[in-house]
């Protein structure tokens, strides 16, 4: 399978050998003229993120690898660690070097326990081939990887709760200020950055920022994986430039015939058919590159029941409108479902979702209402039309 | 040596929660050390790292807040103090957002009033609230933000039934799951202010609820009983083990001959629950309402603090002697045992350093042990129909007067502890405005105390009262030859440990009262004595673990060990809310209230030297008052069975 073409086409070690011959500021310089942002799904430049990381004064720095890829729909991040485990080591090792860290650590999702073992392989090779230790390819470079498995929690695929749960605590978001970069494991400034992200800043050491951004939009330049399921043929990975739009994504896949598609998993949102014009990028609809697709057959409350267990099952439970607000947003959907729910409550609930996506602690609840809110929006008529006894 | 501790912030955070503070810079108020933040349009220039809250309160500005305590840590979980900062999408929770660049905040737009109500709705979906049956009725925060946030009906539901059982397995704590609205400061106090780790979050999500260790009940975990998460309870989830209905039920049978002794913290702070500031000592107000509350004899838990302090000081003493004159190993530093909390701490986690704490029992139990044998026969009164209630500012002096041990007198030495809490809510049923009362003396023949009685109440207290004993004893001079006014400033205060090392250049005769035990004083001439004072049980973690790792305390010859923060008056019995300004204020009662004393010291007070003369005559440690006044401990270990 040749599911990422361009990973497949870089020449091995090319970014690294190339960052060996530049200074800090030139690497990060180059990232940030690629203009690369997290692949993880917010978005957040890669090259303002390292630089704060680099200009943090301390004695230990990190390079966190996120792999705990736990979002409802995406697999991406297992097929590059799968086929290109040695692109994201090349990563991390280069943002080891930007940003003056010495250790990196790839968090695992505990779910993927089964790579483990390929991964220890990848990275005692690197050891032997000098591409990881202490004089990276001759050069006064010093870096190392270690492997972290998680335990399985959802929430910790955030980076404050994927820190707290690397020093042995509850995997539970930290507030922010001070952020990881400046204060992250152990207290050390921390850089994490999703497996994609890594790979991409590999590549783009290799053939230069201009390669990276010949493609994509403006403000969302670049290409992007996808982890593509759902009602479509070809369901799999894929790999598209950004800007792409959910159409001619749908196409791609043979899933024209979709009634609405889920953009950036569970926490996503929701794009009826109508709006199938609309491109997925950072400044119309933003991903971490999962897309479910749903056929004509679908019910939307099936679909937001599903998301919402999903959701109040994993919230970490310290935040109130987190802990609370999804099992309020859950039990509307079984009273839609039951036909038992009036306008005047969906209105509440709606408010509440307001609320949740400004209150919240974390990106978790702050996104966990937005498919109910697009659902509402979009499919109002639907899901206010069900009657008792409908679903018996 | 110097205190290694000095100038340290004894008190740990967990890493997590340490991580969420920023750095200060080091000299806050230099040139680029302020920042500018406006608030609602007001201009205001504050230390970089200040959070919003605290920028907003000195403007005056009232942002409400749950889950923040000024005691503990950072949480930002409760999502109670969200407001709008300007240029950020999301709100943000004011007490944890450190302001390191000019922004302009406001505190309550449309957007914010609609989130924070939410956020209290959501909390009433989720809380049992029996208001009017609750003990924390008109005392509960919840309750004043529903009403703060204008919470006009139910949102999103309310539980009508409770939904889980109500733990009263400890003697002190009892635990209501059905109001716990997981602001976990609970949590956050045991773990990190005081470093137990009896409570914790267990489960996520809706699932999320505190918990012990393998959710056992709090009775048969490691629990020290010290209160202090009842005292930082927003809601009724906590809160003490309550005997106030079988105290009155014993005043009211004309059989029972009940006594009350009562402690110099509760004094000193319950006055907070009639609506007084902090700091206004009602002693002697106290005595005439316990005695309208139909209480037969009102006492001064002092006497027994006195008689504590020759009893522990002699057996210091006596150790002392020990390793210096008759070369036997001591069981050195000697540890004071008068407070609970800190006693069943060293049980769990220093079961080896039983030896090191002393075996004299506090004033509490000394007290029940004299007033059901002494007191019974000098009186006449058969000690079965004697029921002695101690007035204490503690929940876990309700433990030690249940320890199995507690029966030297043949019967159940004390009956019942009442916290300061309690013992407001039955003066209040009683109809009595305390603040207005008159004021009365206590009862004889227990009615003499003296300043360093009353200090036990406050950290370095118990250090202070032996200091001024030990003085005058051993040195033979007056202790305001040394300290001014009598007053051992170096012990005072509420620094996390304190140290203080006192060179006895003589020695003067030994008095009558311990010459059985001391042909002289000579051993002690020219030694330095060292002597540590630890305030709850994080900072008693410190100085336990420099002396297992044979550090400077190790060398120390007694060191004064409360569970609470403050001691005494910091108690987890004490009024509700708690705050560093609120516990200095009483600790300012109490000191004002000892230098009022006619008599400072110990042994100096008559009553004390009157139990020696008359029923324990062959003087302190001897084999009677080992019976009555001392008492051994248990090995406990960290794990339960």
């Amino acid at each position: 399978m040749n599911s990422i073409p361009t990973y497949c086409a870089q020449i091995p070690e090319a970014g690294l050998r190339a960052a060996l011959r530049q200074d800090r500021p030139e690497i990060i310089g180059k990232i940030s003229a690629s203009g690369l942002k997290g692949r993880g799904g917010a978005g957040f430049p890669t090259a303002v993120k390292w630089n704060f990381a680099a200009a943090a004064q301390a004695e230990r720095k990190f390079i966190i690898c996120n792999a705990d890829e736990g979002e409802p729909g995406t697999f991406k991040d297992r097929v590059i660690l799968m086929e290109h485990p040695d692109l994201v080591f090349e990563g991390m090792t280069i943002a080891g070097k930007a940003v003056g860290a010495r250790e990196g650590i790839l968090f695992l999702r505990g779910e993927y326990t089964y790579l483990r073992s390929a991964l220890e392989e990848t990275l005692a090779k690197r050891r032997r081939c000098n591409l990881l230790g202490k004089t990276i390819l001759g050069s006064p470079l010093e870096f190392d990887i270690r492997i972290f498995i998680g335990a399985g929690a959802y929430i910790c695929g955030e980076e404050t709760a994927l820190i707290e749960c690397l020093e042995g605590f509850r995997g539970e978001p930290r507030n922010r200020p001070p952020f990881p970069v400046n204060t992250g494991y152990l207290g050390y400034p921390s850089v994490v950055n999703n497996v994609e992200t890594l790979a991409w800043a590999a590549c783009i050491l290799a053939n230069g920022p201009q390669w990276f951004k010949s493609v994509g939009t403006e403000k969302s330049t670049g290409r992007k994986i996808f982890s593509i399921s759902g009602d479509c043929r070809r369901p799999g990975v894929y790999e598209f430039p950004l800007g792409i739009t959910v159409a001619q994504l749908l196409q791609e896949v043979d899933g024209a015939d979709a009634r609405a598609v889920q953009i950036g998993g569970a926490s996503g949102q929701c794009v009826p058919a109508r709006d199938f014009a609309r491109t997925i990028a950072f400044e119309d609809i933003p991903t971490g590159g999962s897309v479910i697709v749903f056929g004509p057959q679908r019910d939307m409350l099936d679909m937001l029941h599903n998301f919402l267990e999903f959701f109040t099952d994993e919230s970490c439970g310290q935040c109130a409108p987190c802990r609370l607000g999804n099992a309020k947003l859950l039990e509307g959907v079984e009273m839609l479902q039951a036909g038992s729910c009036s306008m005047a409550y969906l209105k509440e609930l709606c408010g509440l979702g307001e609320t949740m996506q400004v209150a919240s602690k974390c990106g978790l609840g702050q996104s966990s209402p937005s498919a109910f809110l697009s659902v509402v929006e979009h499919f109002r008529e639907e899901i206010m039309g069900r009657t008792l006894n409908r679903r018996g | 040596m110097s205190n290694p501790f000095q100038g340290e912030e004894t008190r740990r955070a967990p890493a997590s929660q340490k991580t969420q503070v920023l750095p200060m810079p080091a000299n806050p108020s230099a040139i680029g050390g302020k920042v500018a933040i406006s608030i609602n349009g007001q201009d205001l220039k504050v230390p970089l790292g200040t959070t919003i809250l605290d920028a907003a309160r000195e403007l005056g500005i009232r942002i409400p807040t749950l889950c923040h305590h000024p005691d503990l840590c950072v949480a930002g979980v409760c999502r109670m103090c969200l407001v709008e900062v300007e240029g950020q999408r999301t709100l943000q929770a004011a007490c944890a957002y450190p302001v390191t660049t000019p922004i302009k905040v406001h505190t309550h737009t449309q957007k914010v009033r609609q989130a924070r109500r939410h956020v209290v709705d959501l909390l009433l979906s989720e809380h049992y609230g029996e208001c009017y049956a609750c003990g924390r009725n008109n005392n509960c925060e919840l309750q004043s933000l529903a009403r703060e946030c204008g919470v006009d009906f139910f949102r999103f539901g309310h539980p009508d039934r409770p939904r889980h059982q109500i733990d009263r397995s400890s003697y002190s704590v009892v635990r209501d799951s059905d109001k716990c609205v997981l602001c976990r400061r609970c949590v956050r106090t045991c773990i990190d202010l005081q470093e137990v780790g009896t409570i914790e979050v267990l489960g996520r999500s809706d699932r999320s609820r505190i918990q012990t260790f393998l959710e056992k009940p709090l009775g048969s975990v490691v629990c020290i009983n010290c209160g202090q998460c009842i005292n930082r309870c927003p809601t009724g989830a906590l809160r003490a083990n309550d005997p106030t209905d079988e105290v009155w039920a014993a005043i009211q049978d004309p059989a029972k001959h009940v006594v009350i002794q009562t402690a110099p913290s509760p004094r000193a702070a319950i006055g907070e629950c009639f609506g007084l500031p902090p700091g206004q000592a009602l002693t002697f107000e106290l005595n005439t309402a316990l005695r309208m509350c139909g209480f037969d004899r009102v006492f001064d838990t002092n006497f027994t603090a006195d008689l504590t302090i020759i009893e522990e000081g002699t057996e210091l003493l006596l150790r002392l002697k020990d390793a210096l004159v008759d070369g036997k190993p001591a069981a050195l530093p000697q540890f004071t045992s008068c407070s609970p909390g800190w006693v069943k701490y060293l049980e769990h986690f220093y079961p080896e350093y039983i030896p090191n704490l002393s075996s004299a029992k506090s004033p509490q139990q000394m007290f029940g042990a004299i007033i059901k044998t002494y007191y019974a026969r000098e009186h006449g009164i058969d000690p079965k129909d004697i029921v002695t209630v101690a007035l204490m500012p503690c929940s876990a002096k309700k433990f030690e007067c249940n320890r199995p041990e507690m029966d030297a007198s043949g019967f159940k030495d004390v009956d019942y502890g009442l916290t300061t809490r309690e013992l407001a809510k039955m003066i209040a049923e009683a109809g009595l405005d305390l603040p207005r009362l008159p004021k009365s003396e206590f009862d004889a023949p227990f009615g003499t105390a003296t300043g360093s009685g009353v200090i036990f109440g406050a950290t370095g207290g118990v250090m202070e009262a032996a200091l001024r004993t030990v003085i005058e004893l051993v040195v033979g001079i007056k202790v305001e030859d040394l300290f001014q006014h009598a007053d051992i400033k170096p012990v005072r205060g509420f620094d996390g440990v304190k140290y203080l090392e006192l060179t006895i250049p003589k020695t003067g005769p030994v008095p009558a009262l311990l010459a059985p035990l001391f042909p002289s004083w000579d051993f002690l001439k020219g030694a330095t004595l060292k002597v540590a004072v630890a305030h709850g049980t994080a900072n008693a973690k410190r100085v336990m673990e420099d002396i297992k790792a044979g550090g400077p305390f190790s060398q120390c010859h007694f060191i004064e060990f409360m569970g609470c923060p403050g001691g005494c008056l910091g108690g987890g019995g004490q009024p509700i809310p708690t705050s560093k300004e609120i516990r200095q204020a009483r600790a300012k009662a109490i000191y004002d209230e000892d230098a009022a004393y006619p008599i400072r010291k110990s042994h100096e007070n008559p009553d004390v030297l009157k139990i020696y003369q008359e029923f324990l005559t062959e003087g302190p440690c001897s084999h009677l008052s080992h019976v009555l006044l001392h008492t051994h401990y248990t090995e406990r270990g960290r794990y339960i069975e």
